[in-house]
């Protein structure tokens, strides 16, 4: 034989040596240990500029004299510093994530793109608006989109957050008492008990006293139980629909009716709006205000904690009390309304303003080209495909597992730690051991009115292969623990990052910042 | 569509685990009379092309800051933001990853809060600071909103430099619980004498640095007569990149530093998102909206981090919150952060250097024009020039002659007829001789 | 002899003379978990039998403390400041939150014994 290569390797496997070994760096093949920015100091600098010649300053002698104490580190050590810590986060392009309330859909992008246009991203917020008609006009699209979508008038889009829209629609509503002259009288706000913690949070920030009204054994508003609240004294309800527990209010007609008729009004949370988008609108049901998260429902990312936005729709009553600023057409130009008299001029009365400048421009034009790709059959297939995946879930899921409500849910699927009792795990230690199947835990602990609670929301984003092996796992993992198989939950997440973390220690002992380590000791 | 993942066999046989004829099974519990079986009246779906060219459009229409010679400011500032910044935010794991609420899986997130909580109090000179707020304004009314709950005191007063947006922000939320706000009425100069508004009912006093008209000042004296009054300090800024060159406010006494951090990492993006900026003294820290992000182990003894002190959030108290917020800035924290750490402590003094080089060269050429006088005798990057012009007439032919010149006083605080000639002119690193030669041709022609 | 009186709520109180000493239970700190934080009134301060007199924290909850007896404070547990985790090691003993004096004695009478306590959380949860 000629041409042979005689420089083989062995390309077998042969015995491997163990997994767990110990290594030099700490790192673990592709998984690397990455310290704080401030340990990675070189002294280096990560941009470059000229220092200006010499000149004389005019800050009036308050020169800084103190260094800040920043790290300096060159681009490529940057670079590679965030891409470490990338590589420790868990992410919906990664897997999916069962978040229920939370809306862990597809961020496409799309929107990241279109966003990034310079006539999108290089404008300033006080440019004269003849040089930005056309971001005014992308905001009234979204406006427009939101106001067909809900059947609502009209749309304040100022609000930066879900929590913030809620703010802002309960501030129209008191601006709206005030000026019937019951701003006084009308003190209490209806809240269920099953209500996000925004809710409450947001009617105390306000004055308000907050009454809670119970559930009913199937999971709804009891209607008789809020009726009997019902006075004079009553300034608005806070209700989500779909309920946080998945369940569509099939009674919220008369509750709208009923606080109307005592000159209430209806505040509704629409983090579940993406449940019924294209299919019913709030606007038909009796909504007064209702924040949309476009972070939720219009795919926008979420960022590891943000930027949302929280649009708020607003019914005919509350619409002249909208916030500055108001967008607004003269002679055939938009313009800003951003001050008071401005927006009197056109018959309102603004509340206040929530926020400097006039809100979240780029997650305006991220929701824009969803809304637009995906249109109104597209929207309407995806709120009809994230009601199918969570009801297929409950019903595959609810004899292994135990559902607290029988189904239809909408879009996201309640179970409780029934199936748990006596094994000697708790939905934590459950929730952490999906960890180490790779994925992210669904909701828990919320909402308070089941015990134990594990809210799941797939979304339509997953194929059904990818819901076939997450119901299969929660199965797998159900089984194991009636098995008694405390072990692969007690100490899990195993395989994570991270073992679990001591929260305990963190706020006993609160370290918010680094600082840099005492100087060393001389040795002994 | 292509971003739904489900076929029509899929759908069927999901349909037949749950025993349901059809979809509309699913939505049983809706109302008759809300039912709607047809579309909403909006367009159809749009392929990626058609939605690039229609939106591609409308962005077209609007004039780019980066086209044309510009020195608007008045709270948000253009500044250049390295590729790099952009690149790292796009990552699938900074942007698609959610709040950090299970730690183990979210090292990532949770490590940049951290060294952004870090780099926040190494600014601004303070003990502690969250994981950001909403924007700089909302920043300002919480903390107002901090300080009522510390002091149990309810007036609020305001210097009369302090962006007319932060004010307004900060009397919405004083509309509530009997609380008060003395606004104070804006001079020019950076003279005000706030100090003799200072009084026992006083709460806090909120002084913006360099205040919206551009001057810079000691706030030392101010922040003595808010203590001795039992009041607290908040110190506010629009411009981050300030710190880089003036006191901070924790060296001067503040006890609350709220500011703007979008000048650091992050696009005009006309108005929004922002990321806001908020610190405080370490005693304060349990009063303190928003996220906090600490340090801890892990069960194997690894540094690792968490959100932490979460009793003071909505999630947890309900109705007995510091505040409702629920999300912060994410992404635009994350995009300060590592634009931070590429500037490092010599490129962050530089471009702090260069911004108020810039705007000293820009100041001494307007002052040379005939009529143009420069009214504030401090100045960081931002100031304020009075012409013999309108205001509003100035900065419109200064746009037709293609230079975004600044913004009118006037545009935020109407009806003051004194203010209608004043212009805030802002010059960032980003402007050029050319720049500057354009500005002040285009305003001789306008005020010929 | 034990003059330990017990609330619904898990609080209990401790007299000796007319100083009151005050906190939550060895079952209430169970429920909590690991207490991280607490919260304490002034000095000084008047409080009604009912009225919120502390707010204990744990990681994932927070939990009002409501004034058993009324009366006025006369002393809070500096030690909780440093170590909140006193009201796990003891909640009946060190892990006090408050001293007051009491101002109405007879409230006294319409709490539970030790024993009553017990039987009473036993049939909870």
């Amino acid at each position: 034989m000629s041409g042979m290569n005689n420089q083989g390797r062995p390309t077998g496997v042969g015995e491997l040596g163990e997994a767990g070994r110990k290594t030099f760096t700490g790192n673990r093949g592709l998984a690397q240990e990455e310290l704080l920015i401030f340990e990675r100091d070189s002294g280096a600098c990560g941009v470059d500029f000229d220092e200006p010649e010499a000149f004389e300053d005019r800050l009036g002698g308050n020169r800084r004299s103190t260094p800040v104490g920043l790290p300096g580190l060159s681009e490529p050590d940057v670079m590679r510093h965030y891409v470490r810590l990338s590589q420790k986060n868990y992410a919906i392009d990664a897997g999916l994530y069962p978040l229920g309330s939370c809306t862990m859909k597809h961020n496409p992008r799309l929107n990241e793109k279109i966003a990034r246009l310079p006539g999108f991203a290089d404008v300033h917020p006080l440019q004269p608006t003849k040089t930005t008609q056309g971001a005014l006009e992308l905001i009234e699209l979204v406006a427009h989109w939101l106001k067909v979508l809900t059947g609502m008038p009209a749309v304040a889009m100022s609000p930066k957050a879900g929590a913030h829209g809620e703010l802002c629609g309960m501030m129209a509503i008191h601006a709206a008492l005030e000026a019937r002259g019951e701003g006084k009288t009308r003190t209490r706000v209806l809240v269920p008990e099953s209500a996000h913690g925004t809710n409450p949070a947001t009617a105390a920030l306000l004055g308000y006293k907050v009454d809670s009204i119970p559930a009913t054994e199937d999971g709804r508003v009891d209607v008789a139980a809020f009726k009997e609240k019902l006075g004079p004294d009553v300034a608005a309800i806070m209700l989500t629909n779909p309920n946080t527990c998945g369940l569509f209010e099939k009674d919220i007609k008369e509750i709208a009716d009923a606080l109307h008729a005592v000159g209430g009004y209806f505040y509704c949370d629409g983090a579940n709006f993406n449940a019924i988008v294209g299919r019913v609108r709030p606007g038909d049901l009796g909504v007064d205000a209702m924040h949309i998260n476009l972070h939720k429902t219009f795919s926008t990312p979420h960022g590891g904690g943000g930027p949302g936005a929280g649009p708020v729709v607003l019914s005919d009553a509350l619409a002249p009390f909208a916030p500055l600023p108001w967008i607004v057409e003269r002679n055939g130009r938009l313009k800003f309304a951003e001050v008071p008299e401005q927006v009197e001029e056109v018959g309102g009365k603004a509340f206040g303003r929530m926020t400097a400048f006039h809100g979240q421009m780029g997650m305006f034009v991220r929701a824009a080209a969803y809304m637009m790709s995906h249109g109104s059959d597209g929207l309407r297939q995806a709120a009809e495909d994230a009601v199918l995946s969570a009801n297929y879930v409950l019903a595959s899921l609810k004899d292994t597992m135990s559902a607290p409500f029988e189904g239809p849910c909408m879009h996201e699927a309640l179970f409780d730690d029934r199936f748990l009792k006596d094994t000697g795990v708790e939905t934590l230690d459950f929730a952490k051991a999906m960890i180490d199947e790779g994925y992210h835990p669904m909701t828990m602990y919320f909402p308070l009115v089941v015990h134990g609670a594990m809210l799941v929301e797939p979304t339509e984003s997953e194929s059904k292969a990818s819901l076939d092996l997450f119901i299969d796992t929660l199965a797998d993992l159900a089984k194991s623990a009636k098995q008694g198989d405390v072990d692969r939950f007690s100490g899990a997440p195993y395989l994570a990052p991270m073992r679990r973390l001591d929260e305990t220690q963190a706020a006993r002992k609160p370290i918010l910042t680094w600082s840099p380590p005492a100087p060393a000791q001389a040795a002994e | 569509m292509r971003y739904l993942p489900l076929t029509e066999p899929d759908r069927q046989a999901m349909l037949g685990r749950i025993g349901a004829g059809s979809i509309d099974d699913l939505f049983v519990d809706v109302p008759e009379e809300a039912r709607r079986d047809g579309l909403v009246d909006l367009p159809t779906r749009k392929g990626e092309l058609e939605v690039e060219r229609l939106l591609g459009a409308l962005a077209a229409k609007n004039t780019p800051a980066g086209s044309v010679p510009f020195f608007v400011g008045g709270g948000a500032y253009k500044h250049h933001v390295p590729a790099t910044v952009d690149h790292l935010i796009q990552r699938s794991e900074f942007l698609t990853a959610y709040t950090p609420y299970q730690p183990e899986i979210s090292q990532g997130t949770l490590q940049y809060l951290f060294e952004f909580q870090t780099q926040v109090a190494m600014l601004t000179g303070m003990d502690v600071a969250n994981a950001s707020m909403y924007d700089g304004s909302t920043a300002c009314g919480e903390a107002v909103l901090m300080a009522h709950r510390i002091t149990r005191k309810k007036k609020a007063v305001l210097s009369g430099a302090l962006h007319p947006h932060y004010r307004a922000v900060v009397e919405n939320l004083s509309e509530f619980a009997g609380y008060e706000v003395d606004p104070g009425a804006p001079v020019i100069d950076g003279t005000e004498d706030i100090i003799s508004r200072i009084d026992d009912e006083t709460s806090c006093v909120v002084v913006q640095n360099p205040d919206f008209f551009g001057n810079v000042r000691d706030l030392r004296a101010i922040a003595d007569a808010a203590h001795a009054k039992k009041a607290l300090l908040i110190v506010a800024f629009t411009e981050v990149v300030s710190l880089g060159l003036i006191t901070p406010p924790g060296e001067m006494g503040a006890d609350i530093v709220v500011g703007e951090g979008q000048s650091i990492g992050n696009a005009l993006n006309f108005g929004g998102p922002y990321v806001g900026l908020f610190a405080a003294k370490q005693k304060y820290v349990r009063q303190m909206p928003g996220r906090l992000c600490g340090e801890t182990v892990d069960a194997e003894g690894k540094r690792g981090f968490v959100l932490t002190l979460s009793t003071r959030e909505q999630h947890i108290r309900r109705e007995k919150a510091t505040s409702n917020i629920c999300t912060n800035s994410g992404l635009c924290c994350l995009a300060f952060t590592i634009h931070l750490s590429l500037l490092g402590e010599e490129g962050f003094g530089r471009l702090a250097r260069i911004n108020h080089a810039n705007a000293v060269k820009l100041a001494d050429q307007l002052q040379a024009i005939d009529g143009v006088d420069v009214v504030t005798p401090t100045f960081f990057n931002e100031f304020t020039i009075r012409t013999p012009k309108n205001a509003r007439d100035l900065i419109d032919e200064m746009a037709d002659k293609g230079v975004l010149a600044g913004v009118r006083v006037s545009r935020l605080w109407p009806g003051e007829n004194a203010l209608d000639d004043l212009v805030v002119v802002a010059s960032t690193e980003i402007n050029t001789e050319n720049d500057r030669a354009a500005f002040g041709a285009a305003l001789k022609e306008v005020l010929s | 002899m034990s003059t330990v009186k017990f609330t619904e709520e898990h609080e209990w109180v401790l007299v000796e003379g007319d100083v009151a000493t005050i906190g939550i239970s060895n079952y209430a700190q169970e429920q909590l978990g690991d207490v991280v934080f607490v919260e304490l009134p002034d000095v000084g301060k008047e409080l009604a039998k009912g009225d919120e007199a502390a707010v204990v924290e744990s990681v994932k909850a927070a939990s009002e403390v409501y004034a058993p007896v009324s009366g006025e404070i006369v002393e809070i547990n500096g030690v909780l400041d440093e170590t909140p985790a006193k009201v796990n090691e003891d909640a009946q003993g060190d892990g006090w939150f408050v001293k007051m004096k009491l101002s109405d004695a007879s409230e006294l009478n319409e709490l539970m014994d030790e024993a009553a306590y017990a039987t009473f959380t036993a049939g909870l949860d």
